[in-house]
């Protein structure tokens, strides 16, 4: 079934991981298989990198701790490598990291070069954007990875219930629109034309972390944006590229869409203020963060809406 | 007795049994004001059985007609299976499957619902003063359901009687597979409208984006237009200038057509 949610307050910051966690756990019984985040804080100088180095399901074996030590030490002496300055990585648990550093150069070839690290994988890149994922509900992953004290100006956020891939950090949405910067994506749906879609951005250099047909639309996205597309206007041509039911949301540094398939078949309630936009596929979830009767909507079938921060 | 366990199917802090039925144990928490025939309560911070719970036992316990709910929260599946001639004031908006399965209450809701409000319902009044998810009215068997706002998409799909008076507009695939029944529609309609129908009466008053397949308009008629105009009044709504009429073609579904196997030992 999967649950989506999103929040983007207009012209201020908020407590974004503190919102974003009461939303998505107010939509639970949609999915406690993983939780997960796409998080806007300030814009920063630097780049922020969120990956993980293992999977919360491996196996832990005698030396697991002093392997991922070894390995969190090759992804640093990487981003050194291609001239990155790094100003710091810290452990988020024992299999995610968070690193910021001072970097110029292509994003791609430094994610591909950090996963080319054993058991490396990037949730995320860019000067704002942080995608937290992992297994459990809200509450678990907020607490795990400390979300109450983020502040931010725009989220994502997905509760997932998997029924055609695995149980794991791959599998959990948010997806980062690999290797573009600052844009992620969480789905509501199926794609039926996923294996042509991805062996399009395939050609075009692209790799996927997962299965999951809703990483597709991250960077189908991202790539019509940087062929000079706007987040809009790409969300509108998606609409006729993209076959099946869906209910999407996508977030840039600025701005944060929703668009639905031509059946209208996936729910989605929007609440509209002067100070926020926040909509998820429940109600109860919207009501989380404003504990008041509100006038909420269903966007209609092939409806694409855009909001800036 | 059953374990009780920690499924993920519950929400947090609320127990399960082994069909995943949430809360188990749970009683009406009884705390309702009774005056005379009318009761209220403040669902605020309760869960959907224990609203349920307490709705019920006004409604079959105490004997209470009339009963207003503060704060529903815009939780789901409340005022689910009332098979009783009374009256509810829902003071706020619902979540998805509201009011299903109803024989025989008049349900006032003051803010919105989402998805499958009223489904099955079978006898009764439900209006809602805001809008309404997709699915509105789904399977409806009879009775009366007015959204004064805007609905989703498959609005009155499978609807089997009743009527749906909708005072917006309507999405895709409205009367999608309907058998019975009629809609009255005063602003747009999606793309798809009675796709499949096989019987009963669409009314829209506003565009329509396109026909669903075997959907044709029809003429209106002075009883159509009489129906209309009654049902307006009982609920004091504003009547378009003119509406068109959509029923079943005919081509594709027919109750009168018997299949081939019927055909042969008839004919």
């Amino acid at each position: 079934m999967c649950g989506i949610a999103g929040i983007i307050y207009k012209g201020r910051t908020g407590d974004v991981g503190r919102d974003m966690t009461r939303m998505l756990q107010a939509m639970r019984h949609r999915g406690p298989d993983s939780t997960g985040y796409a998080l806007y804080g300030e814009t920063s100088d630097m780049v922020i990198m969120r990956f993980t180095l293992a999977d919360p399901t491996d196996h832990r074996d005698f030396d697991f701790s002093e392997r991922l030590e070894r390995n969190r030490r090759k992804v640093e002496a990487r981003l050194a490598k291609l001239g990155a300055t790094v100003d710091r990585v810290q452990g988020e648990s024992d299999y995610a990291y968070r690193a910021t550093f001072r970097y110029d150069g292509e994003l791609k070839p430094l994610a591909d070069f950090v996963e080319d690290v054993p058991g490396a994988e990037v949730l995320s890149l860019g000067h704002s954007l942080e995608i937290v994922k992992d297994l459990g509900d809200a509450q678990t992953v907020c607490r795990q990875y400390r979300l109450d004290d983020f502040r931010g100006t725009h989220a994502i956020g997905h509760v997932r219930m998997a029924t055609e891939s695995d149980v794991d950090i791959a599998g959990a949405h948010p997806y980062w629109a690999y290797p573009f910067s600052d844009v992620a994506v969480v789905h509501n749906g199926q794609l039926t034309n996923y294996h042509q879609w991805r062996r399009r951005l395939e050609r075009l250099g692209h790799r996927f972390q997962s299965e999951c047909d809703s990483e597709i639309i991250a960077v189908y996205i991202a790539q019509l944006m940087a062929d000079g597309l706007s987040l809009e206007t790409s969300m509108k041509q998606s609409l006729d590229d993209l076959d099946g039911v869906f209910t999407y949301l996508v977030v840039t540094e600025n701005q944060l869409g929703v668009a639905k398939d031509e059946m209208a078949a996936k729910p989605l309630v929007l609440y509209e203020a002067d100070d926020m936009v926040a909509l998820a596929s429940e109600e109860v979830a919207i009501r989380a963060v404003v504990n008041r009767e509100i006038d909420t909507y269903d966007p209609y079938e092939r409806e694409v809406l855009v909001w800036n921060r | 007795m059953e374990p009780m366990t920690t499924s993920p199917l519950a929400t947090t802090g609320r127990r399960v049994d082994h069909r995943g039925l949430a809360e188990p144990d749970a009683q009406a928490p009884k705390i309702a004001t009774i005056t005379g025939q009318a009761a209220e309560f403040d669902a605020a911070g309760l869960t959907p059985r224990l609203i349920n719970l307490e709705l019920r036992r006004l409604l079959y316990v105490e004997g209470v007609t009339e009963v207003t709910i503060h704060n529903p929260g815009a939780q789901h599946s409340i005022a689910v299976g009332l098979l009783i001639r009374c009256r509810i004031l829902i003071d706020g908006s619902l979540g998805y499957f509201g009011c299903g399965l109803a024989d025989g209450p008049e349900i006032h809701i003051t803010g919105r619902v989402g998805w499958s409000v009223a489904e099955n319902m079978m006898s009764g009044v439900i209006v809602i003063d805001k809008n309404a998810g997709s699915l509105t009215g789904a399977a409806l068997r009879g009775g009366d359901l007015v959204v004064r706002g805007h609905v989703g998409a498959r609005t009155g799909i499978d609807q089997k009687g009743g009527t749906i008076i909708v005072g917006g507009n309507t999405g895709s695939m409205t009367g999608f597979m309907m058998q019975r029944g009629r809609q009255i529609i005063c602003g747009d309609a999606g793309p798809g409208l009675g796709d499949s129908m096989y019987d009963g009466a669409l009314y829209v008053g506003g565009k329509v984006a396109a026909l669903g397949v075997d959907c044709i308009e029809a003429e209106m008629t002075p009883a159509d237009d009489e129906l209309i105009d009654r049902k307006f009044g009982i609920y004091r709504m504003q009547r378009p200038d003119a509406f068109r009429k959509f029923v079943c073609g005919k081509k594709l579904w027919n109750y009168d057509n018997l299949e081939p196997n019927e055909r042969k030992l008839v004919l």
